[in-house]
């Protein structure tokens, strides 16, 4: 009796231990990636103050027509892998954006890196109502292959 | 002892009436003297303070515009490029937001001065004022040749500008919004960059509209 209620005590113990170990893993990882996003929001809002919001608005709101808000969720999303290209190379084409038109011209920022263009990407897509999640400088440097 | 003490808070009641004085800007740029007659042959000296002096500029709608269209006005004056992508941006963001509140007052005015003689024609000033919201004549843009535009920024506004192939965008110049008063005095600049200088500004200018010459 004692030696079987002895067994599955150290069954119980064992399990448990796994068990923990297991979740700590997994916390673990979970905060790891959290503090990985941290970190890219904040090195991208000073890439932001610095760079992009003179002409976006600290709200990201935008200059009249002269340059478009970063509020339009569905259009940031949609065009994703595009963004890295208007960062690095600038752009001047027709942008549909809260379904008004923009043509004017964006300046390319050269000088930024892939690490750089993430961290402000990441800014933007989970800032002024956007909540799109991480992006890594690994995917800006695949984007960046393809720009037109 | 008793009327030492009454005279004393009298003077400090006179000192306290003469801090609570109509407030008043200063007159900036140089000055001098300039000695006169007056009607009884007594001479008088007067101080003449820098003035901007007259100009003659084609604005947004290609019209030819001289100093008459800011008679008995006050305005505020920047100097900018429609091509710049860094302080301009900031610069006019922020002074459209003087223009939004003085819009359609009769006294108020205002003028950007473009420093890009070659690309910034009345027609490229058009589409800019458009795209940043400012329709109407309350906000003039202005384009001149270089010699002209640049001596009346360095010489009158006292505003540094110039052309510089190593800056990013071909030009550097300072953010000043400069307040002119109705006589064409300077009487104040502002960082145009910076959003409580530019808080300061409207404040200056209500203080300046309540002036009395
Ligand atoms: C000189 C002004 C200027 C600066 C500085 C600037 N942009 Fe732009 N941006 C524009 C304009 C103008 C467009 C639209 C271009 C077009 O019509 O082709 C644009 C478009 C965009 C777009 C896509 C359209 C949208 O609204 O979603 C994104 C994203 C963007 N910019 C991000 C940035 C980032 C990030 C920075 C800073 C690294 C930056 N911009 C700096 C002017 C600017």
């Amino acid at each position: 009796m004692s030696k079987i209620k002895g067994i599955s005590f150290r069954k119980i113990v064992v399990y448990s231990l796994f068990g923990m170990a297991i979740s700590a893993i997994i916390n673990s990882c979970q905060s790891a990636s959290e503090i990985e996003m941290a970190k890219y929001l904040s090195n991208g809002k000073d890439i932001y103050l610095a760079r992009c919001q003179n002409c976006h608005g600290v709200n990201g709101e935008g200059l009249g027509e002269l340059a478009p808000p970063l509020t339009d969720t569905v259009f940031l999303k949609d065009n994703k892998e595009k963004l890295a290209c208007y960062i690095k190379n600038g752009v001047s084409e027709p942008m549909q954006i809260h379904g008004k038109t923009y043509q004017e011209k964006m300046p390319a920022f050269k000088d930024l890196h892939d690490i750089d263009i993430a961290q402000v990407m990441v800014y933007i897509t989970n800032s002024f109502g956007n909540k799109q999640g991480m992006y890594t400088y690994e995917q800006v440097a695949r984007d960046l292959q393809h720009c037109k | 002892m008793k009327k030492l003490t009454l005279y004393a808070a009298f003077g400090m009641l006179l000192f306290g009436a003469a801090c609570t004085q109509e407030k008043k800007l200063p007159i900036l740029g140089d000055r001098e003297a300039k000695i006169s007659k007056d009607a009884n042959g007594n001479e008088k000296i007067d101080t003449v303070y820098k003035t901007i002096p007259d100009f003659k500029f084609l604005n947004q709608d290609s019209v030819e515009v001289t100093q008459d269209m800011f008679n008995n006005k006050i305005y505020v004056a920047d100097f900018f490029f429609t091509s710049c992508t860094t302080i301009c941006p900031v610069m006019h963001r922020n002074m459209k937001t003087i223009y939004d509140k003085y819009q359609g007052n009769p006294e108020v005015m205002f003028l950007s001065h473009t420093i890009d003689f070659k690309y910034d024609k009345p027609s490229v000033l058009k589409k800019y004022a458009q795209k940043l919201g400012v329709d109407g004549p309350q906000w003039q843009f202005l384009y001149g040749d270089k010699a002209t535009v640049y001596s009346l920024a360095k010489e009158d506004y006292l505003v540094a500008v110039q052309e510089d192939s190593a800056a990013t965008d071909g030009y550097v110049h300072q953010g000043w919004l400069v307040l002119i008063d109705k006589h064409k005095r300077i009487r104040g600049a502002y960082d145009g960059t910076k959003t409580e200088e530019v808080e300061k500004l409207k404040s200056d200018m209500d203080v300046l509209l309540a002036e009395k010459d």
